[in-house]
């Protein structure tokens, strides 16, 4: 008992900090006009390269320095989190959405149904993902929209073979059959019995890949395929601070640190709320 | 009156041609408790599970009919069959910690059936799952009904399992080693619960078991397997009395008695084995000839 509180309180303790991180990040996305400290978009070129605050030479109101065109890097950040936020949660659901419909018809059905999805993945996952997404992107046109629709198209398969995973497992056990005794009918058995079992994982996956979703949209950032240049995303960030990474190191590393909490977030939080809410492990 | 079930020259086989049930035929009269038993792997649970239209979809059958109250389940249209196994037949289960869904709360899992299967309205439904938790003994029948499987122990959910089935007022209970998962001091508590809901309901069972002591408390009649074959048939008090085979005879020599703990553990004799087999080969090799 003691051990399962203890557990318990550890699994507590990722979950607030996971879900603070990403509470602050959302929140300072969505109020971006009023917590910006600058307009992200202006440029000024006395201010160009200044230090974070607590070096010699920064501004009062550039807390976090500028960039090489003399851009504030709080505001460029919080601006961007707009799009990465999107981009997670829609990209997330959409995958979500397609991977787990399929991988619950897999897991459960068996069979045919089984064979032809799961071949279906098998040659999915055999493409390189960051690939296929820059290959998609330069199908669809770049902008906001194809780049959730590339990110849902390449990770619906990691739904898909997780919950087909599960559902398998779950689909052999008594109370499924007992299910089928008392006479309902495969999709009510489907729906009503397998899935609230499995709901507790893609719970966890789908948070952990909104993550995922935030690291390709600013892979495709970085190599300039996500949305238009002017908009601030973190991949776009990233890849103005490597050019000036000697005279100004602030502009790669402050956006590699939110990314990675954010990312980090979301896959702790997930499994936080996992545990939190599966009534086995509870 | 027809019997209640009434299992006739069932033969099941394997994707690989091999019989797994061989001509087995059975009946169970109404309010009557047979009892079915053999060593594991003799298809006791098999016969069970082919009743309850439930085999798994490596096992087919090859031969013979079910018929539960009076109608073919062979014949019937698998949606049919589907209403007429739901609405005349229960289990209960050999492992009560997995046949409850984990997610769902037992209230609901229990009334379900009631309420979509047989139609009644959810009043009745709750109506019925707290006399017959009552009747298993459960005295907080609230907290239970609201409790998750695993906040249950696992006496506590082979009793609400029990009363789930008793409460669909079926005509047939499988039981499939209902208490083979549990404790030894649940065990017989769990089995005059049977005995006793059956008798106040007089619901023929088909019991299945690897456990003569079982047998001789709960049944009326026995049926002994070996390999998917009947071996013997009779009723409990004859068979215990004189049994006719040799196979059960030496079945009876293997229970284990806590008089004479070492004598008791006797494996069954090689040539009593060594004769069914023959038996049995001869029987499969006529069989096989019969349906190429």
């Amino acid at each position: 008992m003691a051990d399962a509180r203890a557990i318990g309180q550890r699994g507590d303790a990722r979950l607030w900090l996971a879900g603070g991180w990403l509470l602050v990040a959302l929140l300072a996305a969505i109020f971006a006009p009023l917590i910006a400290p600058q307009d992200p978009l202006a440029q000024d070129l006395m201010f160009e390269r200044l230090p974070p605050f607590w070096m010699q030479g920064s501004q009062p109101g550039y807390w976090l320095g500028t960039d090489s065109l003399g851009r504030d890097l709080l505001s460029r950040l919080i601006y961007g989190g707009r799009v990465a936020f999107i981009v997670a949660f829609a990209a997330a659901l959409a995958a979500c959405l397609v991977g787990s419909t399929l991988g619950l018809i897999a897991g459960y059905f068996g069979g045919w149904p089984d064979r032809i999805i799961s071949r279906i993945v098998d040659v999915w996952m055999a493409f390189p993902p960051v690939l296929f997404a820059i290959l998609l992107v330069a199908v669809f046109g770049t902008g906001l929209s194809s780049v959730i629709i590339a990110i849902a198209v390449i990770d619906w398969t990691r739904f898909c073979r997780v919950v087909r995973a599960e559902a398998m497992g779950q689909a052999r056990m008594d109370y499924v059959e007992n299910a089928r005794i008392a006479g309902y009918g495969r999709l009510r058995i489907m729906v009503s019995e397998v899935l609230p079992n499995v709901v507790p994982t893609i719970v966890a996956l789908l948070s952990l890949e909104m993550g995922i979703a935030i690291i390709v949209e600013a892979i495709l950032s970085f190599v300039n395929l996500s949305i238009s240049t002017d908009d601030p995303t973190w991949g776009g960030i990233i890849a103005e601070g490597r050019l000036s990474i000697h005279q100004a190191w602030w502009v790669l590393v402050f956006p590699l640190i939110t990314l990675f909490l954010t990312v980090l977030s979301f896959s702790q939080f997930g499994e936080g709320l996992k545990a939190r809410f599966d009534p086995v492990l509870r | 009156m027809s019997a209640c079930l009434d299992i006739s020259s069932l033969s099941a086989t394997l994707a690989s041609g091999q019989r797994v049930l061989r001509s087995v035929s059975l009946a169970v009269e109404p309010g009557e408790v047979r009892a079915l038993v053999g060593e594991s792997g003799a298809g006791k649970s098999m016969i069970g599970k082919a009743v309850l239209g439930v085999l798994p979809p490596s096992v087919k059958i090859a031969e013979g009919s079910i018929r539960l109250e009076g109608t073919d389940l062979g014949t019937l249209s698998a949606k049919e069959r589907r209403r007429v196994i739901g609405t005349k037949t229960a289990l209960i289960p050999q492992d009560p910690l997995t046949a409850l869904n984990p997610s769902r709360r037992v209230g609901p899992q229990m009334t379900d059936r009631l309420i979509h299967i047989l139609g009644w309205d959810s009043g009745k439904a709750d109506k019925s799952i707290r006399q017959l938790l009552d009747e298993v003994q459960i005295r907080d029948p609230d907290r239970v009904m609201r409790a998750y499987p695993h906040e249950l122990s696992g006496g506590m959910r082979q009793r609400v399992l029990i009363a789930a089935a008793f409460a669909a007022e079926p005509r047939l209970i499988v039981a499939d080693e209902p208490t083979t998962a549990l404790d030894v001091t649940v065990q017989k508590q769990i089995l005059r619960l049977i005995a006793q809901l059956q008798k106040d309901h007089g619901t023929a069972i088909l019991f299945v078991t690897h456990d003569l002591g079982v047998v001789a408390k709960i049944s009326q009649k026995v049926t002994v397997l070996y390999a998917g074959k009947v071996v013997e048939e009779a009723d409990t008090a004859a068979l215990f009395a004189s049994p006719q085979h040799a196979y059960t005879r030496a079945l009876m020599a293997a229970t284990p008695r806590y008089t004479d703990p070492m004598a008791s553990l006797k494996p069954v004799d090689d040539a009593v084995l060594a004769g069914l087999s023959a038996e049995i080969a001869a029987a499969d090799q006529s069989w096989r000839a019969g349906h190429g």
